[in-house]
């Protein structure tokens, strides 16, 4: 049966829409919300109410509804907790009722509804306190499962979301009379305008209510100025975009639901997320109409009076007949405009005495509604006045316990409202968001001719703020009726009168919570769950803050308000982490050899954002071990090849070069010759160690250091500050040049032989020394070699251009395949450094000093360096220190862990035996045991003594001989050779 | 929140990395006594209104000393080292 008005509403009735709600199929038209279209087809039961169960229907027609939550299904994907007020209608849209079975009309768990007595508020915090074990186990699972609302489908949210910056120089929230007459004025002015506005359909109550504007009804002169503003290049229109939260320095997070209103949103996102940073902003969010709390008020079929209006003036939807209860000036104008359209209000009820009688509907002036009745919709309304009790019946009880300006985002920043005696409601101050001013019926001027003046006159005073011309923009004419409101929040009837419909709080809860001594308002918000559903209490949070005030007799103002925290309604964690799936969550840096090195089928793992080969499998090998230890022996025996471009390389130029290096570095660079390289150790302020590299002097005045690939980015950044902040005079220059070589090391007996077989000018072992870099000739390019090693073996690495690193990579391998040798992966790489005792991050983890790895003899005692100070303070040296040393287990078959911890012998595992730690472990096939490195309690002078490696986690206690940590060729002669 | 950087103009905090607190500028002489090592490296006031901290700048390599209310928030300034 359809409950439309025909001819009414701002619906397109050329367009019938289809849909379906719990399996049923309806039909709708095009600018229908769920709401609105479900109320038309006679249907006002919606949903359950999260802890008693109890039937809901439609309360508000906007985005502070607490009851009407529904599941919205996408095939075997669904959206939980869409509010049906806000959701458009779309053909085919499927939708269900949630927190309910096994159906809507009867729900079993609505028998909690007969223990409510047992379930007031902290009936949780009493009762399950013990045992207490239980709570994880039994009652906390039994109470999810029994309360609640909407459930995920369990599946990945593949959903399209998107995020997106804008910046203006005035953001206008709100787009009813206030703001888009702030946002005409501003854009006439020639200001970039953003006129964000959460409904699909810009004009807020004035599509609502309708009041004449300039002669016209309220919708025309809408239409007039948004054709306007669209015409203006300067003025950015954003429907559908709710702003969820003011941040600092005119920083907005805006929420716009890009595509969910469509059936087939193509290349649109479900929804997008926007930074907006303004200059200036200008809040003219509205008003939010708020309840009455009287007994059983939360029957399908109980309205805002506001929500009526709408249903009836914008969407068509027949009320039937109804019953207005109001303390408001505004409640008596609906039930006015509602019999003007030809709704049948058949009772106007408002608690003062001094209401007007002189109507067209009956009115109980002194009146007040006791009860309701209708199973799962209202049937009548039990009204009490100075005649008695009338039972009026009514299929829809309007309520309008006053307005609160929707002052939200101007709280975001901390700052408290005050509260206005003149409306009964709070009102922002002044100031509380920099930049932002505050229109309209945000700051309580309700009717329509106060927001229209009020809008311009505070775009004006923005202008002139930004420095703009003001144009001169005529106020057109409109209703500037007064607004008079006796507070009135709670029928104290018996029975339960709901506050928060949403969660379930009630009249008694409030004032339990105040006798129990929850009688700050953040207490009992708390103890009670008041305003903590996804509407956040939109709508009933001042009523409840009131009863509290009336309950501890502290008045409101003093009571005032919890805080307000961002959102402002609920933004899914999709749209907030656009971009950030998968490969979106970070960028990717890949090696020059990275294709071919997936080509020859290596695992890659993630070495911060770079992504490096584990291994390089060959055909046979089943595990990784197999592939790393054949890696390991081929560079021992022949040559290995790997990518190193992932280190850091700091270019570092100018007169004052080898100075400023040797300020950083522990270790003297400027007596380095040109053509030599040397190790270096960098250490923080704070005497711990940093990061090590090397140092290669290319010319008197032109170096380039290397760093572990992890720390490039921390210690350009220190180099940046030591030299922007003690050095800033000094001549030099430097700049990072990771991207721009591509790096190759070449180890084992073979490495000179290969390396031979891409330079023009051949070397020999003794004109290129150990630690010598020069420029050559790679293959008809310009390159630079460095005999250096990081493996143990004769080594060198070769740099060339970036955009030649794939294809030496690739000759490289092919040659070294051809000698026995080979691409090696990280894997080979951590255990050749491991046999050779070289540390990396996992030995310098932060937290060692210089000589906890045995280098103090590198802090040259000659110059001052970063860090030597606080290096040399008590406790950073000394045989208390946990030091570097190698283990090797007594069983060299017998597993390590790294993360292990060293005891005695024969101690037992706890904190104060504690002797050391693993950093670092591998199985060696060079020496055919496994190997680790760790830090010992006075280590170093602990050589051959056997400590216990104990892993609690593995149940894993070897014995291990403590040894030199430089395992394999402890003279070096392989270096040299 | 947006820092001024003098080189980029007004940015967002996400391009900036925070280091600490202006202290890090005043380093002690190298023999210096232990104590004025120690307040360099490890006292730290913490107000509650104006502050000057360390940020660095990611895309342009500056450091700024950067003056803002740790009540408010409010971003007062922002001057390079040099």
């Amino acid at each position: 049966m359809s409950h439309r008005i025909p001819g009414k509403g701002l619906i397109d009735r050329s367009r019938p829409l289809r849909f379906s709600f719990d399996g049923r199929r309806y039909e709708g038209f095009q600018g229908d919300t769920l709401a609105s279209a479900l109320l038309a087809n006679g249907v006002r039961l919606v949903g359950r109410s999260f802890k008693y169960h109890r039937p809901r229907g439609v309360l508000t027609a906007g985005p502070e509804e607490p009851n009407a939550l529904v599941e919205v299904l996408e095939g075997k994907q669904k959206t939980p907790n869409v509010r049906a007020t806000v959701q458009e209608l779309y053909n085919g849209l499927e939708a269900q009722s949630q927190n309910r079975w096994p159906n809507l009309r009867f729900d079993v768990m609505a028998v909690n509804d007969r223990f409510a007595p047992f379930l007031s508020a902290g009936f949780y915090y009493k009762t399950f306190m013990w045992p207490r074990g239980f709570w994880e186990r039994v009652y906390e699972p039994a109470i999810r499962r029994a309360a609640g609302l909407g459930a995920l489908s369990g599946l990945n949210d593949d959903g399209g979301y998107e995020k997106a910056h804008a910046f203006c120089d005035l953001l206008v929230i709100g787009a009813g009379p206030a703001g888009l007459m702030a946002a005409l004025v501003a854009g006439r002015a020639g200001a970039d305008v953003i006129l964000a506005d959460e409904d699909a359909r810009m004009g807020g109550r004035l599509l609502a209510d309708q009041p004449e504007v300039g002669g016209a009804p309220g919708p025309h002169w809408v239409a007039d100025v948004l054709a306007e503003l669209g015409a203006l290049p300067n003025v950015h229109l954003m429907a559908r975009t709710t702003v969820t939260g003011a941040y600092d320095g005119g920083t907005f997070g805006a929420l716009e639901r890009s595509g969910l209103h469509l059936a087939d949103p193509g290349e649109l996102p479900r929804e997008c997320f926007w930074r907006i940073v303004a200059k200036r902003t200008i809040l003219a969010a509205g008003a939010l109409e708020r309840p009455i709390a009287h007994p059983a008020n939360d029957r399908p079929g109980v309205m805002m009076a506001s929500a009526v209006q709408s249903y009836v003036a914008r969407y068509g939807v027949d009320p039937g007949r109804v019953v207005v209860f109001g303390n408001n000036d505004r409640a008596l104008q609906a039930a006015r405009d509602l019999t003007a359209q030809g709704v049948r209000v058949v009772g106007y009820v408002d608690p003062r005495d001094d209401v007007s009688v002189l109507e067209e509907f009956p009115v109980y002036p002194g009146g007040q509604v006791v009860d309701t009745r209708g199973r799962l919709g209202l049937r009548d309304v039990a009204v009490r006045h100075a005649g008695g009790v009338s039972i009026l019946t009514a299929e829809t009880l309007a309520l309008s316990g006053g307005w609160n300006p929707s002052l939200h985002l101007a709280c975001h920043l901390g700052g408290r409202p005050e509260w206005d005696e003149r409306i009964a409601a709070f009102v922002p101050r002044a100031g509380m968001v920099p930049g932002m001013s505050v229109a309209g019926a945000a700051r309580g001027r309700f009717s329509t001719a106060a927001c229209l003046a009020d809008g311009r006159a505070v775009a004006g005073a923005v202008l002139t703020d930004l420095g703009l011309a003001v144009p001169d923009v005529a106020l057109p004419g409109a209703e500037d009726r007064p607004y008079a409101i006796a507070p009135f929040w709670a029928v104290d009837a018996g029975g339960r009168a709901w506050l928060d419909f949403a969660n379930d709080v009630t009249l008694k809860d409030v004032q339990q919570a105040a006798r129990e001594g929850f009688s700050s308002v953040e207490h009992m918000k708390r103890y009670t769950t008041q305003g903590m559903a996804p509407d956040q209490g939109k709508s009933s949070n001042v009523a409840a803050l009131a009863v509290l005030a009336d309950a501890t007799g502290q008045g409101i103002a003093a009571t005032g308000t919890t805080t307000f925290r961002p959102p402002y309604s609920p933004v899914s964690i999709g749209a907030m982490g656009a971009g950030g799936r998968g490969m979106g969550f970070a960028p990717r840096r890949l090696m020059t050899s990275d294709s071919q090195t997936r080509a020859m089928g290596a695992p890659m793992i993630e070495a911060g954002l770079w992504y490096r080969p584990s291994y390089f499998p060959r055909a046979g090998e089943t595990t990784w071990r197999q592939a790393c230890d054949r890696e390991v022996s081929m560079v021992r025996g022949a040559v290995g090849v790997c990518d190193v471009s992932t280190l850091g390389k700091i270019d570092v130029q100018g007169l004052d070069a080898a100075r400023f290096l040797d300020f950083v570095y522990t270790n003297r660079m400027s007596s380095l010759k040109p053509g030599r390289v040397r190790y270096g150790l960098m250490l923080r302020e704070d005497g711990h160690v940093m990061d090590d590299g090397t140092c290669a002097r290319l010319a008197e005045d032109h170096f380039v250091i290397t760093t572990t690939t992890a720390a490039a980015g921390p210690v350009m950044r220190h180099l940046d500050f030591v030299q922007q902040a003690f050095c800033s005079d000094w001549a030099l220059r430097f700049t990072s040049v990771t991207e721009q070589w591509a790096q190759f090391a070449l180890a084992g007996p073979k490495a000179r032989d290969l390396l031979n077989k891409t330079l023009e000018a051949p070397v020999n072992a003794n004109e290129f020394p150990f630690m010598s870099c020069g420029p050559a000739r790679v293959l008809g390019v310009d390159g630079r070699i460095f005999r250096i090693s990081f493996s143990g073996e004769l080594g060198y690495e070769i740099a060339v251009p970036a955009r030649f690193g794939a294809a030496l990579f690739e000759r490289l391998v092919r040659e070294a395949e051809a000698m026995g040798g080979g691409a090696y992966g990280m894997e080979a790489l951590n255990v050749l450094r491991l046999e050779k005792g070289f540390i990396t991050h996992a030995e310098i983890h932060g937290r060692v000093t210089a000589f906890d790895i045995g280098m103090q003899g590198m802090v040259s005692a000659k110059k001052d360096c970063i860090g030597k100070a606080a290096s040399q303070r008590a406790g950073l040296a000394g045989p208390e220190r946990e030091q570097l040393v190698g283990l090797m287990p007594v069983d060299p078959q017998a597993e390590l862990s790294a993360g292990a911890h060293l005891y005695n012998e024969n101690d037992p595992a706890t904190r104060v035996n504690n002797q050391g730690y693993v950093t670092s472990v591998g199985y060696s096939p060079t020496l055919k045991s496994w190997l680790a490195l760790g830090f010992l309690k006075d280590g170093r002078a602990r050589h051959g003594e056997i400590v216990r490696l104990d892993d609690g986690l593995r149940g894993r206690r070897v014995a291990c001989r403590v040894v030199h940590p430089v395992f394999h060729d402890p003279q070096g002669e392989k270096l040299r050779d | 929140m947006r820092i001024s950087c003098p080189c980029c103009g007004t940015r967002d905090r996400r391009e900036f990395t925070y280091y600490g607190a202006a202290d890090y500028l005043s380093r002690p002489a190298p023999d210096a006594a232990a104590s004025a090592w120690d307040d360099y490296l490890h006292l730290r006031d913490n107000p509650a209104g104006e502050t000057r901290d360390l940020w660095y700048h990611d895309p342009c390599g500056s450091w700024l000393v950067v003056t803002r209310d740790t009540v408010s928030h409010a971003v007062l300034g922002a001057e390079g080292l040099t």
